[in-house]
């Protein structure tokens, strides 16, 4: 259960369409460490992503988790370590309501259903959204739906955390609640943003990809401070750093 | 968003949230009951419309006890009419045959026939609609599971009901920006309807597949699981054999 590892070896994936969105991509990432992934559009940070979970599985190359390769066999067990939230809310809550959307996780996983209630309600309330347990989901806010697709991953307790863009639609108190959540998971956690105030709060080593490869993997302040790195791939230095001078 | 509201996508998951004595039938007495009320309507002879009347009693009592609102079953029926309509629109012109005389006015056996097919549709269309908002689509999925209806339809009926959601979403998002982007009345050619359903297909089956992403991710394995598994309680007992009696009774 602890000390995962998440591994990619030269990981390449080219789509139906024959695009080549990942062209060798190759880390390793320690249990309990804090990532993020940054890139500009069309890097391909989502498509690295979902291969963490193996949803997608890659043309070439492998992904480990905890030393044993995700292949078509192997997936299930993958997935119950890594806990994926996914870019778009919408594609995450298919339940009634919100309470069986949470639910979903712990009741597939077979868990009997007072413990299935006492994680639901523990996952609402990290998120704060425990008001909205009864309501259907797609008559929410977009904030409200981005907070509940991480409690549905939360109420799994996953060893491994991976996010696509978790602050985006939030407001600033859902933000700092997230910032908080972030802070406090002790497990790994991956997390694909353009949030990068986020990442300076957050994460301590950061992999920039840029066009399918990764062109730098180190600490989060060595590299967000970068700014001739970071301006020749498409970003820019957060206003945090730029401003401390 | 027209569209979506107009076939109140959502509704039939807020009715089934209710609290009746209807809703807290066990779904597997429900179904089979309801299966056997098809089995009967659908057994008369062609002709037969006098009969068919005490057969209005089972759905009318799910309606009502289950306090559903007869005018959503009545336009959820209504847009599968064209179907039944369909099947026996020819009749009256085929069998021309005098059936029925009332005063001067001679009926041949088409025109009762197609009144036949007219009956049962309300009836057994009314009859699932209303079994789907007195119990839920996820718990009637289950229940069929649990009487041995292969797993493969269950599922498949249960993302048949969750992909329309699906589709009706993507459909009312394209109709308003369509909307947005024209000025003046709407006058589309064909190319570019055709455009539009061919991008809402395509739109619709890659966010299917992203939400099938999202469910196999949670550990979902085909199996429908529910978080309280029912058992049969008197009162599912007493439904069920009540109904088949009554059914039996007024098939003779």
């Amino acid at each position: 259960m602890s000390h995962h590892i998440v591994e990619a070896r030269d990981i390449g994936f080219i789509y139906p369409d024959k695009t080549e969105a990942l062209k060798g991509v190759s880390f390793r990432i320690m249990h309990g460490e804090s990532v993020a992934i940054i890139g500009a559009n069309g890097s391909g940070k989502s498509t690295l992503l979902l291969h963490l979970n193996g949803c997608l599985l890659p043309t070439r190359g492998e992904v480990r988790i905890g030393e044993t390769p995700l292949t078509r066999q192997t997936v299930v067990a993958g997935r119950r370590a890594v806990g994926m939230v996914f870019q778009d809310p919408d594609d995450q809550l298919f339940m009634p309501t919100v309470f069986e959307d949470v639910a979903f996780g712990p009741v597939n996983a077979g868990l009997p259903s007072d413990e299935v209630e006492r994680c639901v309600t523990l996952a609402l309330e990290r998120v704060g959204m425990v008001h909205l347990k009864d309501r259907p989901p797609y008559r929410l806010s977009a904030g409200e739906k981005r907070a509940i697709t991480i409690a549905t991953v939360l109420a799994m307790a996953p060893n491994i955390l991976v996010m696509d863009e978790p602050s985006s639609n939030l407001d600033p108190r859902g933000r700092r609640r997230l910032i908080g959540l972030l802070k406090s998971f002790e497990h790994t956690r991956i997390i694909a943003t353009h949030d990068l105030e986020l990442v300076v709060e957050v994460c301590s080593r950061v992999i920039v990809l840029d066009d399918g490869r990764v062109v730098a993997d180190g600490p989060a302040l060595d590299i967000l401070d970068n700014e001739s790195l970071m301006i020749a791939h498409g970003l820019e230095c957060p206003s945090s750093l730029r401003l401390k001078t | 968003m027209r569209l979506a509201s107009w076939i109140e996508i959502g509704r039939m998951d807020e009715l089934a949230r209710l609290d009746t004595p209807v809703h807290r039938l066990d779904a597997r007495a429900k179904v089979i009951t309801s299966i056997a009320f098809i089995v009967a309507v659908m057994s008369f002879p062609r002709y037969e419309i006098s009969a068919l009347t005490p057969f209005f009693l089972y759905p009318l009592v799910l309606i009502f006890l289950g306090r559903i609102p007869p005018g959503c079953i009545m336009q959820k029926a209504l847009m599968a009419a064209p179907f039944a309509l369909a099947i026996g629109i020819f009749n009256p012109f085929f069998d021309r045959a005098p059936a029925i005389v009332i005063g001067s006015l001679v009926i041949s056996g088409g025109w009762l026939s197609f009144a036949s097919i007219i009956l049962r549709f309300l009836l057994t269309v009314g009859t699932a609609l209303a079994l789907v908002a007195c119990t839920g689509m996820y718990r009637l999925a289950e229940g069929l599971e649990r009487i041995c209806l292969p797993r493969i339809f269950v599922v498949q009926l249960l993302f048949l009901y969750r992909y329309l959601f699906v589709v009706a979403n993507e459909g009312s998002r394209m109709m308003r920006s369509l909307e947005l982007r024209t000025c003046g009345p709407m006058r589309l050619s064909y190319h570019v309807y055709g455009s539009l359903v061919g991008h809402l297909l395509l739109r619709s089956m890659a966010r299917a597949e992203r939400i099938y992403c999202a469910m196999v991710a949670r550990g979902f394995s085909g199996e429908i699981k529910v978080m309280r598994k029912t058992s049969f309680q008197p009162a599912d007992w007493v439904f069920l054999l009540g109904w088949l009696a009554f059914f039996v009774a007024a098939r003779r």
